[in-house]
């Protein structure tokens, strides 16, 4: 039951750390690099609180073994900011009342940079779709689909 | 608890070790596996791993399609060729599970879960199991009947393209759109010969411990033509010989009521 040596990209950060057989990707992120914001929800692949892109792709954190990240790139809602500047889709959010307990809101963040990556002019079915393995408890979603079409719209026009 | 991981080079590596180590389970896209280290399931003493590319390749030019246990649904969608699984690929899990879940894991799959092998069970497939004693072809219904047993390695899974879009129908009932576990699933291969169906296989998911087939409701379809009185003889039977059980989407009496109303809206071609 040896430790084994993981080097991967964290949103662009090489580190190289040492994980226990079996260790989840969202333990190795908040308890042995300090990333607290990939949030651990249901450790079951059901809520998307853990929504983090490896390699571009959306994955669940808790369902990825870490072995599996190695050398490749993960990013999380940590890596999307550019220093006090807020992302574009954290911005709207904020302006959209997006967020209220905000527990959801990392992962739901995520999915949407996952969504406007691939297709940046989505439709509000695009948005659902993308959207649709987040469980959010507050909102009721409709002010979350609005600002990532928001998001989506501000993208286009400072492009 | 920790436990050992052992990664291989090909997949033959991985079968000898999954074959020699009881407490050893294969993992694919993490979905099932991690799902039970997460739980504590101490039953789990080592994962196994194989980077074998042969995993992930997708055959789908011919007739005959073969797809490795490691694609992901995400990647089925993504292939022109393989059109007629999108339906059931979608309706598995959000995107980020798509990116991670599997063909192969899909077969390990138990009630709620595991709505691909609905498909592929009406599609009559052949799933490629590699043991100790090499690689063997087996059909997909034995293969379901036997899997807690299996000792190996699933390397693929291979069907006959349907002969035509129509012939090939599925549908997963949910209670919250679009994603949500199944109450049923319901997947009808209706082959036709001269307007007559010939060789129809209809499978159902949650209706069982297992996907099984519904095999009064395809005696009730064979060798008659697609009309509302073959369609409802079919549904009558729909309920012949499953077992459904109670669970927080549905309970086993609800589910016995509305698969023949379901079955009967799927043959119809209705919405």
């Amino acid at each position: 039951m040896s430790k084994s040596a993981l080097q991967f990209l964290h949103n662009g950060r090489e580190v190289a750390i040492f994980v226990d057989g079996g260790t989840s990707l969202l333990v190795t992120l908040r308890e042995l690099i300090g990333d607290m914001t990939p949030k651990f929800g249901c450790d079951q692949g059901g809520c998307g609180a853990c929504s983090v892109l490896i390699d571009g792709e959306l994955h669940l954190a808790c369902l990825t073994l870490a072995e599996t990240v190695s050398g490749r790139a993960v990013e999380t809602l940590d890596g999307l900011k550019d220093g006090p500047n807020l992302h574009p889709l954290q911005r709207a959010f904020a302006d959209n009342f997006a967020a209220q307990c905000g527990y959801c809101t990392p992962g739901m963040l995520m999915a949407a940079k996952a969504l406007l990556d691939r297709n940046p002019s989505p439709t509000r079915a695009d948005v659902v779709e993308a959207i649709s393995g987040n469980i959010c408890r507050c909102t009721g979603y409709e002010p979350i689909i609005s600002a990532v079409l928001v998001a989506a719209a501000g993208g286009r026009t400072r492009a | 608890m920790p436990v050992t991981v052992k990664t291989f080079a090909t997949s033959g590596e991985a079968a000898a070790a999954l074959s020699s180590d009881r407490g050893a389970r294969y993992l694919g896209g993490g979905t099932l596996v991690m799902r039970a280290l997460n739980e504590g399931d101490i039953a789990i003493s080592t994962i196994v791993r194989a980077s074998d590319h042969a995993l992930m390749r997708i055959d789908a030019a011919g007739s005959r399609v073969t797809i490795g246990a490691g694609v992901t649904f995400a990647k089925i969608i993504a292939e022109r060729d393989l059109a007629f699984l999108h339906a059931p690929a979608r309706s598995i899990g959000g995107p980020a599970v798509r990116n991670m879940g599997t063909v192969g894991g899909n077969l390990f799959a138990s009630s709620p879960y595991g709505d691909f092998t609905v498909a592929l069970l009406a599609l009559d497939a052949t799933v490629a199991v590699q043991s100790g004693l090499g690689a063997r072809e087996v059909g997909i219904e034995e293969f379901l009947q036997s899997r807690e047993r299996q000792a190996g390695l699933v390397l693929s899974i291979s069907c006959q393209k349907p002969a035509s879009a129509d012939a090939f129908r599925y549908r997963k009932i949910t209670r919250i759109k679009p994603k949500g576990g199944s109450v049923i699933t319901l997947a009808a291969h209706l082959p036709t010969s001269s307007g007559r169906i010939v060789g129809a296989r209809i499978a159902l998911g949650s209706m069982a411990p297992t996907q099984l087939r519904a095999k009064s409701a395809e005696r009730a379809l064979e060798g008659r033509p697609l009309d509302a009185t073959t369609i409802s003889a079919a549904a009558a039977a729909a309920t012949e010989g499953t077992s459904p059980t109670d669970n927080a989407l549905a309970s086993a009496w609800y589910r016995r009521e509305i698969v023949g109303v379901h079955l009967r809206r799927l043959l119809s071609g209705q919405e």
